[in-house]
């Protein structure tokens, strides 16, 4: 247990773990050690740049009503970035930028986006939603029909099944959390139950597969397995209270919690009940994982149980020893995260972070650990652990089990490693 | 019998009742499709080969479309760049080397290629081409990678019946196995 006394290092009570990990609840614990240490300490000189002054904008009104708000100016670094394929401008993904936002929730500009055909810029009033196949009534929705259904609304991480496939490179990519990890997001998806409409179409006992299609002009489509479509899949029609973004589907999308993101079929046209999977281009020659032996793992689709360290991270430089807060995500397609864990001596020693309510299965969960750097080397992970006992795996563990031959469903555990000037990197540990 | 089981098959019978009352009080908002939309909007096929239209095509009536709408991107016979190859890569699934996926080397179904190609290809301009000129460009692809012979015509009763060479190499996920 890695609270356990036995595990404590240091001399001092709240240290929970190696290289200065403090208890859980020491940001929020009167009284303590540290808290009475830290009270006596001489704080530092006020700077002459610090000096309080009163700025323009505290003596002018400020600007006026805009119809839809945007960020603050100072806030223009916060963006997403991307990779398109060649001779494309629309077809590729871009990235969250992690190590910026903070919370569970992604705002839905930085929600991360994959394309395979750009993104269509579909009219609500003509688009339409077929549901066919081994069905008694086949039948036709519009968007409108559709927003007169009951409507429910899930937080739901989604993840691209590409994410994180920097982690099977021999050597460790001299990128962060973004280039990394980019390709997953959270946000609170509103939307008809897919199952409602099934039950309206009567759907054939035949049918164990669902294709859904795009209306994109790849026409993505992928097939699901009917009790999945029966159980929690969501045809979005909100996105974090408002309508899909574009980039993610308007004006509706396939949700399915906790499968890969290549299944959340967006600007979904087209629902057939079939027997069989229809085995299509990206079910057989993309998004499986091919074994050292040279076989591929084809329909491994809920995403495992992962976390990362968001900051510090890559990109963000520590300034001087002291107290700081290790913050990160975890999640897992299984269902709800019941532990995190964080080393910062390359997991020799691990301890538990808080976890930030609300924790919600198949949703992001942000963790938090306080930590007092000691200015020297240190070696930054974290370690999820699901609600069905999955532990998230080393990197070791994960190419053991799969080797390093596929871009897919890589979950293994990231490491950071602090320099004594508090550069963050990637490494291998 | 005992009075509490007998007391439960009522209870069950009741929520039963209720389900199938809740059901008939679904919005029912959607209207029924006609055939004839269905087969207008269904452009995916099935490994079995469900879903391929009537035409056919040949390699050599498929080159001409290659070098028309596909070479740019994935260049002369198949070989890639700038984007996707098309052709070659058989036999290095395992080893050291990282595997070279294509058609020829990875693909398990025929009828993919000819779903993919006429949904989503040419990329410029996807949808664009006849369903003969699409038989005639997998086939083209096909007897590239050695897999049908040079005056095979693919049609909706040979195309399903081909063989890749990779068609046994999936294998379906079991989590724990």
């Amino acid at each position: 247990m890695a609270t356990n006394r036995s595990n404590v290092h240091g001399s001092e009570l709240d240290t929970v773990a190696g290289n200065g990990l403090l208890h859980r609840r020491m940001f929020l614990t009167v009284g303590t050690a540290a808290a009475a240490a830290a009270a006596g300490a001489a704080l530092p000189n006020p700077a002459a740049a610090d000096a309080l002054s009163v700025e323009p904008w505290m003596k002018l009104p400020g600007s006026g009503f805009v119809g839809y708000g945007q960020p603050s100016k100072y806030e223009e670094k916060v963006v997403r970035t991307w990779n398109t394929a060649p001779g494309t401008t629309g077809t590729g993904a871009a990235r969250t930028p992690h190590h910026l936002l903070d919370g569970m929730i992604t705002p839905n500009g930085m929600h991360f986006e994959r394309s395979h055909s750009g993104i269509p810029d579909i009219n609500p009033d003509t688009h339409r939603l077929l549901i066919h196949g081994l069905v008694k009534r086949p039948l036709v929705f519009t968007v409108e029909s559709l927003g007169r259904y009951p409507r429910e609304s899930r937080v739901a991480f989604l993840e691209c099944g590409g994410n994180g496939q920097l982690l099977y490179q021999k050597e460790p990519a001299a990128v962060g959390v973004q280039a990394i990890h980019g390709l997953v997001s959270c946000a609170e998806w509103t939307g008809v139950k897919l199952s409602v409409l099934l039950q309206e179409a009567g759907v054939d006992p035949k049918a164990k597969w669902v294709l859904a299609e795009g209306a994109d002009a790849a026409g993505m489509s992928r097939s699901i397995p009917v009790a999945k479509a029966m159980d929690d899949a969501l045809i979005a029609l909100y996105q974090n209270g408002e309508r899909v973004r574009r980039s993610n589907g308007y004006p509706m999308r396939l949700l399915l919690p906790g499968y890969e993101g290549n299944m959340h079929v967006k600007w979904l046209r087209r629902i057939k009940l079939t027997e069989g999977p229809t085995m299509t281009k990206d079910e057989t020659s993309k998004y499986t994982i091919t074994l050292p032996d040279g076989k591929s793992l084809q329909f491994v689709l809920p995403q495992e149980g992962k976390s990362v360290i968001t900051q510090p991270s890559p990109g963000l430089t520590m300034k001087g020893p002291g107290l700081y807060e290790i913050s990160g995500l975890a999640w897992s397609g299984y269902g709800r995260v019941t532990k995190v864990e964080v080393s910062a001596d390359g997991g020799k020693s691990w301890a538990l972070a808080a976890l930030q309510p609300p924790v919600l299965s198949k949703a992001l969960t942000r963790f938090r650990m306080p930590w007092r750097w000691n200015g020297g080397p240190a070696v930054l992970q974290s370690r999820a652990t699901d609600d069905t006992g999955y532990i998230q795996p080393t990197r070791d563990k994960m190419i053991a089990s799969r080797g390093d031959r596929t871009i897919y469903h890589a979950n293994a555990i990231t490491t950071w490693a602090v320099s004594e000037k508090g550069e963050v990197k990637h490494v291998y540990a | 019998m005992s009075t509490r089981s007998a007391l439960l098959i009522a209870a069950s019978g009741l929520a039963m009742a209720s389900a199938v009352a809740f059901a008939a009080e679904s919005p029912n908002l959607g209207r029924a499709a006609t055939p004839e939309e269905i087969a207008a909007w269904d452009i995916s096929v099935g490994p079995d080969g469900v879903g391929l239209p009537p035409g056919g095509g040949t390699p050599k009536e498929g080159e001409a479309v290659y070098a028309a709408k596909c070479v740019a991107c994935h260049g002369e016979k198949g070989a890639g760049k700038p984007n996707d190859q098309l052709v070659g890569g058989q036999g290095t699934l395992f080893g050291d080397k990282p595997p070279v996926k294509t058609v020829g080397s990875f693909w398990p179904y025929a009828t993919t290629v000819f779903d993919y190609v006429r949904r989503a290809m040419p990329y410029n301009e996807s949808k664009s081409l006849t369903n003969d000129e699409v038989y005639a460009v997998v086939a083209y692809i096909l007897n590239l990678n050695g897999i049908i012979a040079d005056n095979d015509t693919m049609d909706a009763q040979t195309l399903r019946k081909v063989k890749m060479p990779n068609r046994d190499g999936f294998v379906t996920f079991l989590r724990g196995k």
